[in-house]
């Protein structure tokens, strides 16, 4: 019998679900996790505001490696392959997946990624999602860390405006700290802000810029690389326990 | 705006579970959704009555249970004012979401196949 509405109908009945809407989001993510440990390439997913400037951390990023750790890289882009081609230029080997109006990237399409253009060489994988400070925290893809840029154009108070994307970080890079002389921007009210929305806030200062900062972002990539890979989920002999919608090449 | 693919998922997975009970019609939906979700419940309405249109929720009300974000501390429990920083005061340790970060499919009243 309906039970809410109280309309009294016998023929309807209540159905029990109880859960995650994006449950196969969820699976899928699962299922890229267990790629990048089976490689053990540790997995970014890089989020942030159009503009915050995750592109130029990954270039300055690649320029203080300078070739002692192996990048890789895919930027959700809405329309272009900009951000592919700086990072390739830069050393950080690249695709982009376009989204068109999609404002995030989803499991699906990192695994599709994860398919055509292997990170199986790489130590570390940054998925560069689309600029945007709500919709990519919401979705699953698999990474082991989330970071969020977060510029100091962009004023104290974005981590209380947006808590969701901030309580998911794993590390919050305060970038383009160049400016800050220019600017009335208060350091501490940021951390403050952050401690409010972030259990056990951690932010680093960086500047692609100046390369203030690089290096200790530098050691904590490092702290979190996976230790060795265990070669079970190498992509070469993979059996997918779920349906494909595209071939394995 | 994720609330349109969200509405999507949700969409599909009400078909399969209608599939599955041999149902044809359904009539309400009840979700769930916490406060640190991040899906804008206006926006979620007005994707639901869009997409609703010539799929099994055609006609289906959505009923959205909203939930309040809760911190607490993992070893003594002690629940965070909102708003206060998200360490425990007394343990000193990081403070751990017990709910707001729900996007759950609780319910789905459905009509009974004829027999
Ligand atoms: N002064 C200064 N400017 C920076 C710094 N990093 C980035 N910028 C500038 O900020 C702008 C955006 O930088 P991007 O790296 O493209 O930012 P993004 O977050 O990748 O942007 P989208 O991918 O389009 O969302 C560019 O004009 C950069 O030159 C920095 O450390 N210092
Ligand atoms: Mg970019
Ligand atoms: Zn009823
Ligand atoms: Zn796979
Ligand atoms: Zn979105
Ligand atoms: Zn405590």
């Amino acid at each position: 019998m309906c039970e809410t509405c109280g309309c009294g109908d016998p023929e309807i009945v209540p159905v029990e679900v109880q859960e995650r809407i994006l449950s196969d989001n969820d699976a899928q993510a699962a299922h890229n996790r267990r790629h990048f440990e089976g490689l053990a390439v540790l997995a970014i997913n890089l989020m942030g505001s159009p503009g915050a400037g995750k592109t130029a951390v990954l270039e300055a990023t690649a320029r203080a490696a300078g070739g002692r750790l192996r990048l890789g890289a895919v930027s959700g882009d809405l329309a272009t392959d900009r951000d592919a081609d700086r990072l390739n230029a830069a050393g950080i080997r690249s695709t982009t997946i376009t989204t068109g109006s999609a404002c995030h990237l989803d499991a699906r399409l990192v695994h599709h990624t994860l398919h055509h253009a292997p990170c199986s060489d790489c130590d570390v994988f940054f998925i560069e999602n689309v600029g945007n400070l709500v919709c990519p925290a919401i979705y699953d893809l698999g990474q082991a860390a989330n970071v969020v840029a977060l510029s100091v154009t962009e004023g104290e108070d974005k981590p209380l405006k947006y808590p969701v994307m901030f309580q998911k970080a794993d590390l919050v890079l305060l970038t383009k700290v160049d400016l800050i002389p220019h600017l009335d921007f208060d350091v501490h009210a940021v951390e403050d802000a952050l401690s409010r929305v972030m259990p056990d806030a951690k932010l680093l200062k960086v500047s692609a810029k100046t390369g203030e900062g690089i290096d200790a972002w530098l050691e904590w990539l490092e702290a979190q690389r996976p230790a060795q890979r265990s070669g079970s989920t190498s992509l070469e002999h993979h059996a997918h326990s779920h349906e494909h919608s595209h071939e394995h090449h | 705006m994720h609330e349109y693919s969200i509405v999507g998922s949700l969409i599909d997975r009400v078909q399969q579970e209608a599939v599955l009970h041999g149902s044809t019609r359904v009539h309400r939906l009840h979700v769930k959704i916490g406060e640190l979700a991040g899906v804008e419940l206006d926006l979620l309405k007005t994707a639901f009555d869009t997409f609703r249109e010539r799929t099994i929720c055609e006609g289906a009300e959505l009923a959205i249970d909203s939930v309040a974000a809760v911190w607490a501390c993992p070893s003594c429990d002690r629940v965070i004012a909102r708003g206060a920083v998200l360490r425990c005061d007394t343990c000193g340790r990081p403070a751990r979401m017990i709910h707001g970060d729900e996007i759950i499919l609780e319910r789905i009243e459905m009509e009974a196949p004829d027999v």
